[in-house]
């Protein structure tokens, strides 16, 4: 192949520099695979503590948001989400973050229109959307007769 | 092995969430609100299920395992109560994570302090 050195020099930095969206992508994998993974750990925990399979998927939701929130509070969660992207705000633990960092960033507000209030920014939405597509399927349920 | 699969299934559920990020305006809010309703939806149509019993954690953990547990819930509930069961199902069955969120929400705020502005 000949190549000027410009040319080379491109072809370097095109293959050594990934584009961001991969970068990215390969970042939120990871991460937000070995949130996953965690997940699993401390659900087989629970399950071997006695514990049913539905009872289990809650206790594994409690321990988790309460570890994202106790790292929102230490200043982690966020360190960890610059660079995870979607990994670290898809999974259960992004949820407690959303609603553990306002809660603190709006201390300063007061602790009712500032930290009970601004807790619900984004979690408000995904209740108030969350429950009602489950009550439209509930309502589908009962007029269907299922 | 379920502790590979729910890596997998996970991290990609994850991935293709950041082309979302990357190659669309939706915020974090519009997401996050969006998966808990497709999680509704995919469970209805009965899709959600089988990737929960192949990846465990892999698809309960993500947010869209959150609808999921909004809508098995209230699918059992209308099965026992009917009616009544459209409106108590969904939340009962995400107690723990609502509850919890909101409580060491709460206990984080009061606990530590806010970020350094500077």
């Amino acid at each position: 192949m000949d190549l000027t050195p410009q040319e080379y020099e491109q072809m370097v930095n095109e293959q050594s520099k990934p584009s961001p969206l991969l970068r990215d992508m390969v970042w939120a994998f990871v991460v937000g695979g070995g949130i996953c993974t965690l997940g699993q750990v401390i659900l087989e925990f629970w399950k071997k503590t006695g514990l049913n399979e539905k009872d289990a998927a809650a206790a594994t939701s409690i321990t988790l948001i309460g570890l994202a929130a106790l790292l929102t509070g230490l200043h982690v969660y966020e360190k960890i989400a610059k660079h995870a992207g979607a990994g670290t705000l898809v999974p259960i633990t992004g949820f407690s973050n959303s609603v553990a960092s306002p809660a603190l960033e709006f201390k300063s507000e007061g602790l009712i229109l500032g930290t009970a209030a601004k807790m619900f920014i984004i979690a408000g939405p995904v209740l108030v959307y969350g429950i009602g597509a489950s009550i439209v399927y509930g309502m589908i349920l009962v007029f269907l007769g299922v | 092995m379920q502790y590979v699969n729910a890596f997998i299934v996970g991290g990609v559920i994850c991935a293709l969430s950041q082309i979302l990020i990357d190659k669309t305006k939706l915020t974090p809010a519009r997401i996050l609100t969006a998966y808990v309703v497709l999680g509704v939806i995919l469970t209805a149509i009965g899709l959600y299920k089988p990737l929960v019993d192949f990846a465990g954690a892999g698809a309960t953990v993500p947010l869209i395992g959150f609808g999921y547990t909004l809508a098995e819930g209230v699918k059992t509930a209308v099965a026992e109560s009917g009616l009544l069961g459209v409106f108590t199902g969904g939340v009962k069955a995400a107690a723990g994570g609502i509850s919890a969120a909101v409580f060491f929400g709460l206990l984080t705020a009061l606990l530590f302090r806010p970020a350094d502005k500077s």
